[in-house]
């Protein structure tokens, strides 16, 4: 199911114009706090009517605001995962998931209903009500209410950033799985890299209510993360290959370079996106021996530049991959950098950490 | 024992009163959820208008809602003359004019009662259900409503405790007629303006506390029942 955005809207203040198309897949609406994505996601379910606009679903219109065509939020076929729960507390967890599947007993669902509970862990919890549950498990039950109202297109806004690290971990695989399971197109709100990183195929990024950048995840994070401070890093994709020596590492195959490690649950062939905090890489002018790393990248000095704070970002060309790297700006003078120089890159293995990516 | 037993006219004046009380309560409640929500929900041009006029018998001497209700729904009153010849109703010195004095007492209560407990829903539940498929009308019966229950059952004790106990509107607007119009409360009255009428008076009294003492427990038994379906949260 394709579908395509296109929306001027005026909210107090703050302007927001954002336009961009998805083929299916993940889509990830990606910007810090107040970049306007939320209001995008709101105005795609019909929350809020835009001042100008027109959203197309396959060939559906459900806004064209020059036709004077704005369909409400229960007649558009999407359904809408939100930051917190939102469970009706008076009715059991059963009956929440039945909420929306009710309404939408005349349209034929992706999936049958027991594939989608037990897909989402929830059969012990089907008795129960959503006051006694935890913040983790509701949020896995409004996920399968969502996906239980059979919608087209499924919107989530930030669905993990109420919960904490150990909650995201639980739930990010069954997203995973609805990605990889469900073909079901979903449009997602973050500003985490990590979660976009791992979750989406497209990515949409967006600034002070419009959008900057539209492509593939490795692409548009990489460019973006350069500009923010803490998450800054890059993000590289590439296929997972056992290791021959160790069974407990595999090697994740770049362009013209690769980067080991721990081989938790990752299998031959895996497509695998890693993202490396710029601070995690170390830097050596000469080639370190004796090092505890596993990962050292022979590279060349692209760009450096001053940020913020006295640190000194720099560019790295490793085989074909790009890769970011912050300083200090007095370990940069006592290095004496210069761009065009060769250069070592140690990464912490650790810092990898791949597919959890926790940043 | 003679002292408890109770005379055939006061077992119709406490009859009249529960039929009186029930019927306007039950029949004011379709429009108290509406008005409760339209208050609690919507703005609109004349809002704190509605509010005031919901508000007004509240603060109004009961004899001046009463006389109020005389001119308007009285047989020759604009509004009691319509109903009279295009329903047939007619209200004044009748027990339907006692049950309308009633309701239209009792009303401020049963609105406040559901407003409140409308606004303590959380819209964005409202919201969710939307984006699940349900039409404006079903996210109000299946997820506004339950929700409010406490509220409205509350809002019904109240009001009947109201109408139980209503005087100066009900014999202003339809008099103190034996068996018509007489209700509890009126029938006391008229025990303390005969000589002799003390033990009447007393027994009327101690069943008016029976009745309203049964109401509130049956109320906080109803509430908790329903309470705890919605509690958990």
């Amino acid at each position: 199911m394709t579908f395509t955005v296109e929306i001027r809207h005026r909210q107090g203040g703050f302007r927001i114009e954002a336009e961009f198309a998805s083929e299916g897949g993940v889509t990830a609406l990606f910007g810090r706090s107040g970049s306007g994505k939320t209001s995008v996601l709101r105005i795609v379910g019909g929350l809020v009517r835009p001042d100008h606009g027109r959203i197309l679903v396959g060939d559906q219109v459900l806004l064209d605001t020059n036709k004077g065509i704005c369909l409400p939020p229960h007649r558009r076929g999407l359904a809408y995962v939100f930051q917190e729960p939102r469970l009706f507390p008076h009715l059991t967890v059963r009956q929440n998931l039945g909420y929306g599947q009710w309404f939408a007993r005349s349209r034929s669902s992706f999936a049958d209903p027991e594939k989608i509970i037990s897909m989402l862990g929830l059969e012990a919890l089907l008795p129960r009500r959503p006051g006694l549950l935890s913040g983790g498990e509701k949020q896995r039950v409004a996920i399968g209410r969502a996906l239980l109202a059979a919608p087209r297109i499924l919107l989530m806004d930030e669905p993990l950033s109420a919960l904490d690290e150990a909650r995201k971990a639980e739930i990010l695989p069954y997203i995973e799985r609805l990605r990889d399971e469900l073909n079901l197109p979903i449009l997602y709100v973050s500003h985490s890299v990590g979660e976009v990183a791992r979750l989406a195929d497209h990515v949409v990024a967006m600034a002070d209510g419009r959008v900057t950048g539209i492509g593939g995840a490795s692409e548009i994070l990489g460019m973006q993360t350069m500009a923010t401070g803490r998450e800054s890093g890059s993000v590289l994709e590439g296929l997972v290959r056992l290791h021959g020596e160790d069974p407990d590492l595999a090697a994740i195959e770049l362009r013209g370079c690769c980067l080991l490690v721990p081989r938790g649950d990752l299998h031959e062939g895996q497509k695998l996106r890693v993202h490396i905090p710029a601070r995690e890489v170390l830097l050596a002018t000469a080639e370190p021996h004796g090092i505890s790393a596993l990962n050292v990248l022979r590279g060349e000095i692209q760009a450096l530049t001053g940020s913020d704070g006295g640190a000194v970002d720099l560019t790295l060309l490793c085989g074909e991959e790009v890769l970011r790297a912050r300083i200090t700006g007095l370990s940069a003078k006592r290095m004496d950098l210069a761009v065009g120089q060769s250069i070592h890159a140690i990464i912490k293995t650790v810092a990898l950490n791949a597919p959890g990516l926790a940043h | 024992m003679e002292l408890l037993s109770l005379s055939e006219e006061e077992w119709t004046a406490i009859r009249l009163s529960l039929k009186v009380a029930s019927v306007a309560v039950l029949t004011s409640l379709p429009l108290g959820v509406l008005v409760a929500y339209l208050l609690a929900r919507k703005r609109f041009w004349g809002h704190a208008l509605l509010n005031g006029i919901v508000h007004l018998p509240l603060i109004l001497p009961p004899v001046v809602t009463g006389y109020l209700l005389l001119i308007a729904f009285g047989r020759r009153g604009f509004i009691g003359s319509f109903l009279e010849s295009t329903f047939g109703l007619i209200l004044s010195f009748r027990w339907t004019g006692a049950a309308l004095a009633c309701a239209v007492m009792g009303f401020p209560l049963l609105v406040r009662s559901i407003r409140l407990s409308i606004e303590a829903v959380d819209g964005k539940l409202e919201e969710a259900a939307a984006t699940l498929g349900a039409s404006p009308v079903m996210v109000f019966l299946t997820v506004t409503l339950p929700l409010i229950l406490p509220g409205i059952i509350a809002g019904l004790v109240l009001a009947f405790a109201k109408a139980m106990g209503e005087f100066g509107a009900t014999i202003t607007f339809v008099s103190n007629i034996p068996g018509e119009t007489q209700t509890l409360s009126a029938a006391i009255y008229t025990f303390t303006q005969v000589p002799g009428g003390d033990a009447g008076a007393l027994r009327l009294t101690l069943i008016s506390i029976a009745i309203s003492m049964a109401a509130l427990l049956l109320s906080e038994a109803l509430a908790r029942r329903v309470g705890r379906r919605i509690e958990a949260e």
